[in-house]
């Protein structure tokens, strides 16, 4: 295959690896980039060579699943050309620049999928940029690659699947689990409990966590408004008022927290891809049909960066774009096999607008975040400087970045932008849709040379900002 | 001034029949094993990865995963790292506190 004729595959999450499986069971050699030294994404991210624990412990109900992906992924190797610890910074006339082990290169497309995953939704809140305060995918992350638990006596607080699941494996793996703290109340859940049955186990596992730590005793509290976390230089506590409006305190060490997951869509719109508000999720995703074609030539998209709808989803989702890919190739039809996956996908949508409103993005309390929190934690922009930029009219949010250093850091709006922009529209007292988004802008990471992974035998010191 | 010195953030719970590294970090010896990240190193021996530029205070990383970029941490020798995605190595000289 010529280089115009590469397929790139952008992930090699469940969506990717299903996609990259697609492509080589065609004959094709997909290129696959990833950020990460092993396949997995994030759900089923891999532990370091060396690490011995089962996947059963690891990974719990979902272990088969993570196996058989990890498997697949395995068998493509000598097939695809993968490409980890490679990161795409831009991409520009169908060209992605990567940064990774042979530095800085360039890789022409005639096709591109990206399967880039999601990142934790977070409200902001007075303390939360402490040391000792990560999201619940960090806290996931650092128990499930490195074996370690955030702190002493951590305490969990936000909404969503992850909330209760990441608790469950805390305590489970012995660590001091303080209390769970839901934002979400249960009147929310009532109306829409049809549509959280069609995620098929999804729920039950979810009060299984639920009934597991209640019978530890851990305190689980539903309905909660968070107020602040306390510390001086690290975290000493977690204040906020419960159901009730009492204000309560719980001491830990270390808290973990976040509101489902937003998708990571920077490369979608430096490809060219259009982007739709999504009013269930109340977020900006790109445009894409119900078997992931973007709005851009020969781009596809698939997996929660395409809008989130879980790792399930995230290999249907990854099929099914392939298989799309080949279609509008002219390589292989596949009709019954994608009408069987967009049933499977309609069902889990279902699920998860339900979800969305079981479990909801806490936006009032973003709206009314006290002027002197710090929204953006790269640049200490506070939720006042947000407001405060209003006097200078802007009419969307990227006005109000010129002007106040709003998502302009180094993490680019990926933690602040859903709050910010809750805020801004709060403020102007229009919908939310109309204050726009942070524009995805390259590089969507700083550039920097890494110290090599953890096989790899680089010299530490050759590593570099550039 | 080292921040590395007193109560550590993380907690090692298991994974713990692992090669032993050295790394140094404000100069003084930390003791990791092969296949922990930076940020795990840093923070099983001490409470923060760097300064704040723009306020009081220290971070510690926030998302783990690479997309918030909140745990760049500096290299003796200079440059810069994020800690969350790169790993320990034998002779890996890291500082703390502000970049200069």
């Amino acid at each position: 295959m010529s280089s115009t004729e590469n397929i790139l595959i952008i992930g090699a999450g469940p969506a990717g690896t299903r996609a990259a499986e697609i492509l080589v069971r065609q004959g094709l050699r997909p290129i696959v980039v990833d950020d990460a030294p092993a396949s997995g994404g994030q759900v089923y991210r891999r532990q370091p060579p060396g690490f011995r624990r089962s996947a059963k412990l690891r990974y719990g109900f979902e272990a088969a699943k993570a196996e058989a992906l990890h498997a697949t992924f395995d068998a493509l190797r000598e097939r695809v050309d993968y490409r980890p610890e490679t990161s795409v910074w831009s991409i520009e006339n169908n060209v992605a620049f990567t940064i990774g082990p042979n530095g800085v290169t360039r890789i022409p497309f005639a096709a591109l999928l990206l399967c880039t995953g999601g990142v934790d939704r977070i409200l902001p809140i007075p303390g939360w940029t402490l040391p000792g305060a990560f999201t619940l995918g960090g806290a996931q992350i650092a128990l499930k690659a490195q074996g370690c638990a955030i702190g002493t006596r951590v305490a969990f607080m936000g909404s969503g699947p992850l909330l209760y699941l990441v608790a469950y494996q805390y305590a489970h793996a012995g660590a001091k689990v303080a209390a769970v703290l839901d934002t979400a109340r249960l009147r929310d859940a009532l109306p829409v409990i049809p549509g959280l049955l069609a995620g098929g186990t999804t729920l039950a596992k979810g009060l299984w966590y639920q009934n597991w730590l209640r019978f530890k005793g851990i305190p689980l509290k539903r309905g909660i408004r968070p107020v602040a976390v306390d510390g001086e230089d690290r975290v000493s506590g977690l204040r906020f008022h419960d159901a009730k409006g009492r204000e309560r305190r719980i001491d830990c060490d270390a808290m973990a927290f976040g509101w489902g997951v937003k998708p990571e869509c920077q490369l979608a719109e430096l490809a060219g891809c259009d982007m739709r508000f999504d009013a269930a999720a109340r977020q900006w995703l790109p445009e894409c049909d119900a078997e992931g074609r973007s709005s851009a030539e020969a781009v596809y998209l698939a997996g929660d960066g395409a809008g989130v709808m879980g790792a399930d989803a995230a290999e249907y989702r990854g099929e099914l774009a392939a298989l799309a890919l080949l279609a509008d190739r002219g390589l292989a039809a596949h009709a019954g096999r994608r009408e069987y996956l967009k049933t499977r996908l309609r069902r889990l949508m279902r699920f998860r607008i339900a979800l969305e409103r079981a479990l909801p993005y806490p936006a009032g309390l973003a709206a009314a975040l006290a002027d002197d929190t710090i929204v953006c934690r790269c640049e200490g922009v506070t939720a006042g400087d947000i407001r405060q930029s209003q006097s200078l009219k802007p009419d969307e949010i990227n006005r109000a970045k010129a002007y106040t250093r709003l998502g302009m850091g180094r993490c680019q709006g990926r933690m602040c932008g859903i709050a910010a922009a809750e805020i801004l529209a709060h403020r102007k007292g229009v919908g939310l849709a109309e204050v726009g988004r942070l524009r995805g802008q390259a590089p969507i990471k700083p550039l920097h040379i890494g110290i090599g992974g953890a096989a790899a035998e680089d010299d530490p010191e050759r590593a570099a900002s550039i | 001034m080292s921040k590395i010195s007193g109560r550590g953030q993380f907690v090692r719970l298991s994974e713990t029949e692992r090669p032993e590294i050295t790394i140094h970090v404000d100069g003084a010896p930390v003791t990791a094993l092969a296949g922990d990240t930076l940020l795990t190193a840093l923070l099983l021996a001490g409470g923060q990865v760097r300064d704040f530029e723009f306020g009081a205070g220290g971070r510690a990383g926030f998302c783990l995963m690479g997309a918030c970029q909140d745990c760049w941490v500096q290299l003796e020798a200079g440059g810069s790292v994020r800690a969350c995605t790169n790993y320990v190595r034998q002779g890996l000289r890291l500082k703390t506190g502000s970049a200069e």
